[in-house]
């Protein structure tokens, strides 16, 4: 997993809640067995006529987002099923980070699994910049190690982490390895409850 | 005396192999569930990096998701193909018990697991499927997990858990006639709304609870997730006990009696202590037919469909509208004009014996209303098997139904049980999301007798007219 300490990069404003997983990668593209290219189906029934073609009026299909890392959302995003596909499409189609005012909990923590920051911010916060991401070229950054959200017309706010996610995150750890340190505990565990 | 504990907390006590402050507790994971969708890509990371499946006689597989549902053998979608084939060479490869396509157990993962007894209180149990939360009917801390979680829980048997919030929802009085634990759960969550028990894990009590079969329960606990729970559960009782003996997987004789009794003792003491407490009565729940692309768009069958001009802010009523402009529904149409062109009664919400036997019950006799096709998924083979000896696949066949093999089929369209564009379709399932059965399909959740009197008279039913109607 790359490491995520600071990113800065172009925002796409979603502004809708309950965006949920069947939206983010629907079902039919979840019969691959790679984790690899899932980012060209994100969206993929908002994106994309029945025939194929582009949906010319859905915004992420506008000429103005391409190139954005930096997802702005509706309250309760990646609310529903545990595909891990989502955090897989919306990381293989570029976005690093995806603030909202809440998040679905199995959802927030396949982003961390796959280093995607996952920010919640105060829904007036997060109203104001989807307003400005809807009208201009809108960039922020994201800093992770110092837990602040700004851009450079002035707007700063910080944010809760919870250490031990942040500790992956920045490190870009497989937390396997980290559970594997503990193997002994686990071998106790087991002798002395279930049995080996 | 020791401070009384929630069913939770004596479980999480039970189960942490490592704690450290300021960090989520590493617990112990004693069954872990598999199927085709979620679990390729954790096995190929198990490969990667050169690690095997720690217990793999924790690990139970099945293939749901994807199977077809009729002529099972001919898998016309080599993708899906694929998938299974990858499910039977993991399993094979890392000693994996696997109940696959030709086997008699293979079924829904949240059937087959309780049927199987593999469910059991006290249990901690994941699975890489959001309404694994449906274990929790027997006491069990059940959850779903990402497939990062999946490789985590084969590698290792454990997961790295923040201890969760507890959410008392109690349910006082009795439900009325005709009034089930799908109309339960849907009112809940059509009072409350699709993120309330984020962050929480939801113990279901009350009178109302306790006097559900299993079944029900399962009913219930499923459609935690919709609420946003992670996991819901309910304390052990008599009732918990009773299903489990003689499953195949529990203790037999006098091992069964002592963890019978281990299990009872889970239950949360009296006078435990919940971080939110939500009280609601069952009687006035009626029920209920979802109109819009999530859970919590749900109102009872009498009520009519939203109008968005009386929506309380702006957010609301561009939701309202959004959901209404994709289920071509008009603002302040009664439920019960809503004419439906598919009918599916199945999924791991519904498709259980018990809930086959009531749907049965009101199609006897009866016949399909010539604008629609309906379905009837059994959750498990095993459960089609028993319908089938009880005569259940007759009424349902010589009504009109189509009578399947099991698998998820409709409740996520992932084989070839699809809905087509803009059709519109009475399901038992859990989701009613956009696109949820099929690109544009329009779903209503429902109960499987509402499911059944809409099939009859082709539009949604109170159930309770339906049923006296017939009596007179
Ligand atoms: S029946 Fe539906 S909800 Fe249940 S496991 Fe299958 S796809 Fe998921």
């Amino acid at each position: 997993m790359e490491p995520i300490r600071k990113h800065e990069g172009l925002v796409y404003p979603l502004n809708r809640s309950n965006v949920d997983t069947d939206q983010i990668i629907p079902k039919q593209f979840l019969k691959r067995i790679e984790r690899q290219g899932f980012g060209q189906f994100l969206f993929y029934n908002w994106r994309f006529h029945h025939d194929g073609t582009k949906k010319e009026d859905f915004s992420l299909n506008q000429p103005k987002y391409n190139g954005a890392s930096i997802l702005v959302a509706g309250e309760n995003f990646g609310c529903g099923s545990s595909r891990e596909h989502a955090p897989w499409a919306l990381e293989d189609y570029g976005f690093k980070v995806i603030l909202a005012p809440s998040f679905a909990d199995i959802f927030f923590n396949n982003c961390v699994k796959n280093g995607i920051l996952a920010v919640t911010l105060p829904e007036e916060e997060i109203s104001q910049l989807i307003q400005k991401a809807e009208n201009e070229t809108y960039h922020l950054t994201a800093d992770l190690e110092n837990q602040v959200i700004y851009d450079n017309e002035g707007f700063k706010t910080s944010f809760e982490v919870n250490d031990y996610q942040k500790e992956m995150l920045i490190n870009g750890w497989d937390d396997i390895s980290v559970t594997l340190t503990h193997e002994n505990k686990i071998k106790q565990y087991e002798s002395k409850k279930v049995g080996v | 005396m020791t401070q009384p504990k929630t069913i939770v907390e004596k479980i999480w006590d039970q189960h942490v192999v490592h704690q450290e402050k300021g960090k989520p507790d590493l617990l112990y994971i004693d069954l872990h569930l598999i199927h085709e969708v979620t679990s390729p890509q954790a096995f190929e990371g198990l490969r990667m990096n050169g690690r095997s499946v720690r217990r793999p006689e924790r690990t139970y597989a099945t293939m749901d998701h994807n199977v077809p549902t009729r002529e099972r053998h001919i898998i016309k979608d080599a993708v899906s193909k694929k998938q299974m084939e990858t499910l039977k060479q993991n399993c094979d490869e890392f000693g994996i018990p696997l109940a696959d396509i030709d086997h008699p157990d293979q079924g829904i993962v949240h059937v087959i697991g309780p049927e199987l007894g593999l469910t059991q209180p006290g249990k901690t149990i994941v699975c890489g499927d959001s309404h694994t939360s449906t274990h929790g009917a027997f006491g069990a801390l059940a959850f779903g997990i990402g497939t990062s979680e999946v490789e985590h829980v084969l590698a290792t048997q454990t997961l790295w858990q923040a201890s969760p919030k507890t959410l008392n929802i109690k349910v006082n009085g009795e439900l009325g006639t005709g009034v089930t634990a799908k109309d339960l759960i849907l009112a809940v969550i059509g009072k409350y709304g699709v993120r309330f028990g984020t962050g929480y894990v939801i113990e279901y009590t009350g009178d109302a609870v306790r006097s559900l079969t299993m079944e029900q329960r399962m009913t219930v606990c499923n459609m935690s997730i919709e609420a946003g729970a992670r996991a819901g559960l309910i304390s052990p009782d008599e009732t918990t006990v009773e299903y489990l003996r003689g499953k195949r997987h529990v203790p037999e004789g006098a091992a069964f009696d002592e963890a019978a009794d281990e299990w009872l003792a889970l239950a949360s003491d009296e006078g435990a202590v919940y971080d939110h407490t939500l009280e609601i009565d069952a009687s006035e729940i009626e029920p209920q037919v979802t109109w819009g692309t999530n859970p919590g768009m749900c109102l009872p069958v009498s009520a009519s469909v939203p109008d968005p001009a009386e929506a309380t802010s702006d957010n609301k009523r561009a939701e309202i509208e959004h959901a209404l402009n994709y289920m071509d529904l008009q603002p302040n149409q009664p439920i019960s004009d809503i004419a439906i062109e598919h009918v599916f009664i199945g999924s791991c919400t519904n498709s259980r014996i018990s809930d086959l036997q009531k749907a049965a019950e009101i199609v006897r006799g009866k016949t399909v209303h010539s604008s629609i096709t309906a379905i009837v998924v059994p959750g498990s083979q095993s459960v089609k098997l028993q319908a089938e000896a009880e005569g259940l696949d007759v009424v349902f066949k010589q009504a009109g139904f189509e009578w399947r093999d099991a698998g998820c089929s409709m409740c996520l369209a992932m084989n070839d049980d699809v809905i087509p564009p803009g059709e519109r379709c009475a399901s038992t399932s859990n989701r009613n999301f956009e696109g949820r059965q099929g690109t544009d399909a329009r779903t209503h959740l429902v109960s499987p007798e509402m499911a059944a009197a809409a099939a009859i008279t082709g539009h949604f039913t109170d159930v309770r007219q339906f049923t006296s109607a017939l009596q007179h």
